[in-house]
């Protein structure tokens, strides 16, 4: 049977599901929820919970959670988000596991409390320093916050690397009908490679840091680094397409936004608009492979997202390979349907100017 | 004429450390080293360095080690007791990492009680970036970063660790100081009644030692071991601050 | 069938767990239920609102823009949400507390004072049950039993007002069935 849960709750009890153990964060809206439900959640199955004095100890006790091997998971919104940057970049030189969500709230510096698509640079460029990338989920359901919360657990562990959740403060906040799957157990001590104390693998005891010291010559290891994000990139894209066989324009969308979209695909169609959607589930690696299908047959792409100035459309730009590319970014308002339809008639007319 | 024995070393010391000549870092770590070994837990501990010289440590100690970045080896550390709690888990960090960027993550570690122990190395300066001013700089102390000496009009007065943590009840804290050889095996006495209480699973603990950075000090080993006992202690005093302790 | 609904009022009234009980009887009927709270700086300016849609389909939006039904405890919820009105649409108020609904086309309006009717069963925390109870009465959604079942399924870890809930969702329901 399926249950109504808000999706906050439900990506946190995907979390139990997967294994997940360690829980350390901050509140902060519109994620509170997740570390409320952790608080009591997590202590009833054995794990641990921590409330941190800021974000900054939150993401380094998830670092120092998924050394040793547990599933560890850490949560924040803009702000916050933006503290675990350093963080997150020394999981990704350290290749350790471990899951970080972002539900976006709005806007620049402080912001506003509710939903937005603001961070998408920040998780899909490698927010922090040094050049990393992650890979990054967009649910647009309450059902895909725990889906996709599993499948990065797993992700993270199969290729021992950080992995985002980009939610929002919709999808978080959102109640739906979500089906919950069987819990997994997870055995902290399967990987050797996990802090444990030294034995006669590691009679020097292990050294966990950026791999570059002790893994690898210097010469070997850009190239490390570089087969490492390719195998990411060409294994894990993964997308959703709407009606785009035959489409015309194609919508660009992830998130709460495309749930918008798939409302006017389905209304211009029924004005016999040949209208489809691209709904990435990887920000990254972008589904370039999406796009290197509909390049050949498609008019133009439209990417809509919900931010003052457009970030998803320089990615969409990247890879249209030539085909034409508008934005619609919303700002702080949810797109609006029959704005994305009356766009689309203007791009269908000429009239529009495009992105770049 | 008397046998001169043999140098003996730790079996917790897998390599030569690559500190400064006079560092006293190097010093300490054969402390934790010997402890280690005296204990026997070298294969059930597992320690956090940050960033600075204390990360050197890396290649000189052999256990589990991490490497957090800069300031959040107590986080990290507080984590790893968390998952593996019958593993002693200690920190080494500088006054740096631990006093300055690491200040929060050190209070709410203690706050917490976090069962872990943090070691603490007071030098007074940022070593591994060139001598500049730290939390702990005495004042009048010169730095690249406080040319005419530390002024506490602008800089404030230096930063007494074991004062900010006391109020959190630790289940042991001590500051020893390894300017002479009776200093240095009261030191090493701090360390093992710290672990001691961790094992026991008491609580927190936190060892600060007062150490000498002769490169960016710009004087002798000899000089350096001098100013701790005449100058250094002055400001910060030794002995144990919990736990029936003497202060 | 995709059916759009507002629940709002003041905060503190529980027009939030209104709506998610709607929504849960509707996921309990297998439908696509989406409930969402309008929060943050829009919970300052008077009044707490919560949509939900319910449907055979897959929903896109979560966000409601034209009204099926609007349950308002409040008159700034009724002034709010009125230009959002379908116009086939159905306005059910607590009269108890809202007084003068403006009218509009072809809008129907459900009045039913329910804090009254609740004081009349001795169970004046039954309000909203009870306009649950109304809403059933005046919309063809669901068998009356499916609310009956939801009701009682969201409040399984207080079953002590489950006879209570019932009484108070009758209640409600004979009020509007004998209009």
């Amino acid at each position: 049977m399926r249950t109504l849960m808000k999706g906050n709750n439900a990506l946190a009890e995907a979390a139990i599901l997967a294994g997940c153990r360690f829980f350390a964060g901050y509140p902060i809206t519109p994620q509170t929820e997740i570390l409320e439900y952790l608080s009591t959640r997590l202590p009833e199955v054995g794990g641990q919970f921590v409330q941190t004095e800021s974000e900054l100890a939150g993401i380094n006790m998830v670092l120092g959670a998924a050394a040793t091997g547990f599933r560890a998971m850490t949560s924040s919104s803009g702000p916050g988000f933006s503290l675990k940057q350093e963080g997150i970049s020394y999981i990704s030189s350290m290749e350790l596991p471990a899951v970080i969500v972002d539900v976006m709230r709005y806007g620049i510096g402080l912001g506003n409390i509710t939903l937005g698509q603001g961070d998408y640079f920040q998780a899909v460029k490698g927010g922090g320093h040094g050049g990393y990338k992650t890979l990054v989920y967009a649910p647009s359901s309450v059902q895909e916050n725990v889906d996709y919360t599993i499948l990065a657990f797993d992700k993270a562990e199969e290729y021992r690397t950080p992995v985002i959740i980009l939610s929002d403060g919709a999808i978080g906040q959102m109640a739906e009908s979500v089906k919950l799957p069987e819990g997994k157990e997870h055995d902290p001590n399967k990987f050797e490679w996990t802090l444990k104390g030294k034995d006669d693998t590691y009679p020097n005891g292990r050294k966990m840091t950026d791999r570059i010291y002790y893994d690898f010559k210097y010469t070997e290891y850009d190239p490390h680094i570089r087969d490492r994000y390719s195998a990411m990139e060409e294994n894990e894209q993964m997308w959703e397409e709407v009606e785009t066989e035959d489409a015309e324009i194609i919508l660009v969308a992830y998130g709460i936004t495309s749930r918008v979209c798939r409302g006017a695909v389905k209304a211009a169609r029924a004005n016999g608009v040949k209208l489809g959607m691209i709904r990435p589930i990887t920000l990254w690696p972008f589904p370039k492979k999406a796009l290197h299908k509909t390049n050949k047959t498609v008019k133009a792409y439209l990417a809509v997202e919900m931010n003052a100035c457009g970030q998803m459309v320089e990615d969409v730009a990247l890879y249209a390979q030539g085909t034409p590319v508008y934005a619609y970014p919303s700002g702080r308002v949810i797109a609006d349907q029959e704005e994305i339809l009356r766009i689309v008639d203007e791009i269908r007319a000429g009239t529009r100017k495009e992105a770049f | 004429m008397a046998a001169v024995k043999e140098r003996e070393i730790p079996r917790s010391i897998y390599a030569a450390n690559s500190f400064c000549p006079g560092c006293g870092h190097g010093l300490v770590l054969r402390l934790i080293a010997e402890v280690i070994d005296e204990m026997d837990i070298d294969r059930d501990t597992i320690g956090v360095l940050a960033v600075g010289c204390s990360c050197l440590t890396n290649r000189t100690l052999a256990i589990d080690l991490l490497q957090s970045p800069h300031g959040r080896a107590s986080a990290a550390a507080a984590a790893i007791k968390r998952c593996r709690p019958e593993k002693l888990v200690l920190t080494y960090q500088g006054d740096g990492d631990a006093a300055s960027i690491g200040i929060a993550e050190t209070i709410y570690t203690a706050q917490r009680k976090e069962k872990i122990t943090q070691i603490i190395v007071n030098n007074g300066v940022y070593g591994m970036t060139g001598g500049q001013m730290s939390p702990t700089t005495l004042v009048g102390q010169k730095t690249t970063t406080s040319v005419k000496g530390r002024d506490p009009e602008v800089s404030g007065m230096p930063l007494n660790l074991m004062e900010v943590l006391k109020s959190f009840e630790p289940a042991y804290m001590a500051r020893g100081s390894i300017h002479d050889a009776p200093h240095i095996m009261k030191a090493k006495s701090y360390i093992k009644k710290a672990f001691a209480a961790q094992m026991a699973g008491e609580g927190y603990s936190c060892v600060e030692i007062l150490s000498p950075c002769p490169t960016n000090w710009h004087m002798t080993p000899e000089e350096s071991m001098r100013r701790i006992g005449e100058e250094v202690i002055q400001y910060y005093p030794l002995g144990e601050f919990a736990k029936g302790g003497d202060q | 069938m995709e059916k759009q609904f507002v629940f709002a009022g003041f905060g503190g009234q529980g027009i939030l767990t209104t709506g998610l009980i709607i929504a849960h009887i509707g996921a309990m009927q297998d439908k696509e239920v989406t409930w969402i709270p309008s929060y943050g700086a829009e919970m300052r300016g008077g009044t707490a609102n919560c949509t939900v849609k319910i449907s055979d389909e897959l929903i896109g939006s979560p966000f409601v823009k034209k009204i099926d039904i609007l349950v308002a405890m409040n008159q700034p919820s009724i002034d709010k949400f009125l230009p959002q009105m379908k116009d086939d649409g159905i306005i059910l108020v607590n009269s108890s507390i809202v007084k003068d609904v403006p009218r509009k086309g072809d809008i129907r309006v459900v009045e039913i004072p329910a804090t009254e009717v609740c004081e009349k069963i001795s169970y004046s925390r039954g309000t909203n049950i009870c306009i649950i109870g109304a809403l059933a009465a005046c919309t063809d959604l669901f068998g009356k039993e499916c609310y009956e079942e939801g009701i009682k399924h969201y409040f399984a870890k207080k079953p002590q007002f489950h006879e209570s809930n019932l009484a108070a969702f009758q209640a409600g329901y004979d009020y509007v069935a004998k209009e």
